[in-house]
């Protein structure tokens, strides 16, 4: 008995230690993460010439008059973040589309059917998947050339129809999900194959297309190598690559301009997340690879 | 598919071919009169041979590692502590999402964000850099006799410094990555069914032999796709050094692979061939480090039921 009571005790120590730790290290990495964010929403508020003073002074005296001195700055150049805005919106909502249907579709026929050479395409989707993006870029950049396409937003809009992680994941979901008995009795009762599709496979897919959707979108709204390439007029241009040009020379120690052009790409982002963020964290258990 | 596929053929073909020059559009086979009767392996050779491409493999390996290793370590070790069954941490939800919130960031917003804060002679880090020396008193009398040389003799050029260039872009990618290897370690565990952990506590297995012991092994699948995702995207890196420092700042500190086969094709160059190349090199090492993870990552029991099952199925037909 005392022994136990010991023993427990001990634990208990061992805990609080424990969690101290944890609470000072988790804290510090959470400083570490908001820290760059807090600068540069603080300096969105201060003139070229106050940041020249110090980087971490907080408030200035007229916040806002120097929010609309560097707003006209930006805009008065080459960086426009609306149209920016609303490339990469067209861009990221249809290819994401796209990119969902398509894939839950293939996973589906992966895994609901028995076709010839099946596992020899699931074999080739894995493969695709470790293809490294630029292997497929000069190809695609010498096909577009080829057929006079560079400028055009579709182009990153209907590849994404077929995108072998968003299959693989799909896959993997569906395995653990899908009975096959809800499918047969479906067609027992007439149901068309795809109205089974989308009427039963499509609506018990939900959490899995979800995860998947946010991070297509995520990862189509943040894409820079090949837009850079092939998008060169103004007025195509996403935000990504927009962003590029508040490297350049042109905005040149006009910090204030810069902080503001970075931190007017981050704001739709972080509403966004302020949002989803809940179900971003808790919601990838359920599109993930089950083990 | 095609729209996959025919890319990728496509680049290898022409990784064989003599395309270069702004708007060529038709390759020749290199061994055939018009190619210019060279080996086939041609532009294999010069690339490999390219003191560039040798350096921005090896940066891209080396900034790699500097952000993999630490990305591994903290991920295993915050899924360690936020999936503790015995102290269960209060606020972990606000930490998960803090921690995750740079994954969603565009890249290309952060590395102009942390060039910035890393800038000389004014920036965030400088900053901070003079107010400590401020304040324990590094040359003092300098600071006293002339503020401004002072001022210069503390900060640091960071970006235009080959290590400190590499180190700062290992940050960022870790700064970037390590709350999604995070997030999906812990939706693995999560996965796993309680009563295994509650047969480890009875049987006396404390924290860290319960984590090394079942958990790792349980999240073994999932721990396969983040090392490979991370593999993968890892080889690709791109935006953070492209647009933190391009190809040429401090002598190519932070040229990666993927720089190396952009400014090669399609940087006023237009060694289409070359850099098709130098990317089907990049697919062949990708391919060679996954498989030696899925290997050594493969389930052990599974590989021997399939061939139990095969030798069951030829031991029917044989039967029959």
């Amino acid at each position: 008995m005392s022994d136990n009571a010991i023993n427990k005790s001990s634990i208990k120590r061992n805990d609080t230690g424990l969690k101290v730790v944890i609470y000072i290290v988790s804290v510090i990495f959470a400083i570490m993460t908001l820290f760059p964010f807090v600068i540069m929403i603080t300096n969105s508020f201060r003139s070229t010439f106050e940041i020249q003073q110090s980087t971490l002074g907080m408030v200035s005296a007229h916040p806002f008059e120097n929010l609309a001195k560097n707003w006209n700055e930006i805009t008065n150049k080459e960086f426009h973040p609306l149209v920016g805005f609303k490339n990469s919106f067209i861009i990221s909502t249809l290819s994401t589309i796209l990119n969902v249907y398509f894939s839950s579709l293939t996973a589906y026929a992966i895994s609901a059917y028995e076709w010839k050479l099946r596992d020899a395409f699931n074999n080739m989707i894995v493969g695709i998947m470790m293809v490294p993006g630029t292997v497929t870029t000069i190809g695609f950049v010498q096909i577009v050339y080829k057929l006079g396409l560079t400028n055009k937003l579709f182009l990153f809009i209907v590849p994404a129809i077929a995108s072998p992680m968003t299959v693989f994941f799909m896959r993997q979901y569906l395995q653990a999900s899908l009975s096959m008995e809800i499918v047969q009795s479906a067609r027992i009762d007439g149901a068309g194959e795809f109205r089974i599709f989308n009427q039963i496979v499509v609506p018990l897919m939900k959490p899995a297309i979800a995860t998947q959707a946010i991070f297509g979108y995520v990862a189509s709204w943040n894409n820079l190598f090949m837009p850079l390439i092939l998008l060169t007029e103004t007025e195509k241009k996403t935000i990504p690559v927009m962003v590029k040009l508040l490297n350049g020379d042109i905005y040149r120690r006009e910090y204030g301009a810069i902080y503001l052009g970075l931190f007017v790409t981050v704001i739709p982002l972080i509403v966004v997340y302020a949002f989803l963020s809940r179900f971003i964290v808790e919601g990838v258990a359920l599109g993930g690879v089950k083990s | 598919m095609t729209f996959t596929l025919y890319p990728i053929l496509y680049t290898f073909f022409i990784g064989f071919t003599d395309l270069a020059g702004a708007g060529n559009m038709s390759p020749h086979l290199l061994t055939t009169d018009k190619g210019g009767n060279k080996p086939l392996f041609d532009n294999f050779v010069a690339v490999l041979t390219n003191a560039n491409f040798q350096k921005a493999f090896k940066n891209t390996v080396t900034i790699w590692t500097l952000n993999f290793i630490p990305q591994m370590a903290f991920a295993l070790l915050f899924t360690a502590w936020f999936t503790d069954r015995r102290s269960k941490v209060k606020g972990q939800g606000l930490f998960k999402i803090l921690f995750y919130m740079p994954n969603i960031i565009t890249a290309a917003t952060l590395a102009i964000l942390f060039n910035v804060l890393f800038g000389y002679p004014k920036g965030a880090v400088n900053d901070i850099l003079l107010g400590l020396a401020k304040t324990f008193g590094v040359k003092k009398d300098l600071l006293a006799s002339d503020p401004n040389a002072w001022k210069l003799a503390i900060s640091y050029d960071f970006n235009n410094n080959g290590t400190a260039l590499k180190l700062i872009v290992a940050f960022v990618q870790f700064y970037q990555w390590y709350g999604y290897t995070m997030v999906n370690l812990i939706a693995g565990v999560i996965g796993i069914s309680p009563e295994i952990f509650e047969a480890a506590e009875i049987d006396g297995a404390n924290r860290v032999q319960t984590f090394f012991k079942v958990t790792l092994p349980c999240i073994r699948q999932i721990l396969l796709f983040v090392l490979v995702t991370s593999l993968i995207g890892g080889l690709n890196m791109f935006d953070v050094p492209q647009l933190y420092a391009g190809e040429k700042k401090a002598n190519g500190a932070v040229m990666t692979l993927n720089m190396f086969v952009r400014s090669q094709g399609l940087d006023n160059r237009y060694l289409y061939n070359k850099a098709a190349a130098a990317s089907v090199v990049m697919f062949i090492v990708i391919v060679i480090l996954s498989s030696i993870l899925f290997y050594i990552l493969r389930d052990k029991d599974e590989a021997k039921l399939k061939k139990l099952r095969k030798q069951e199925l030829k031991a029917l037909k044989k039967g029959m």
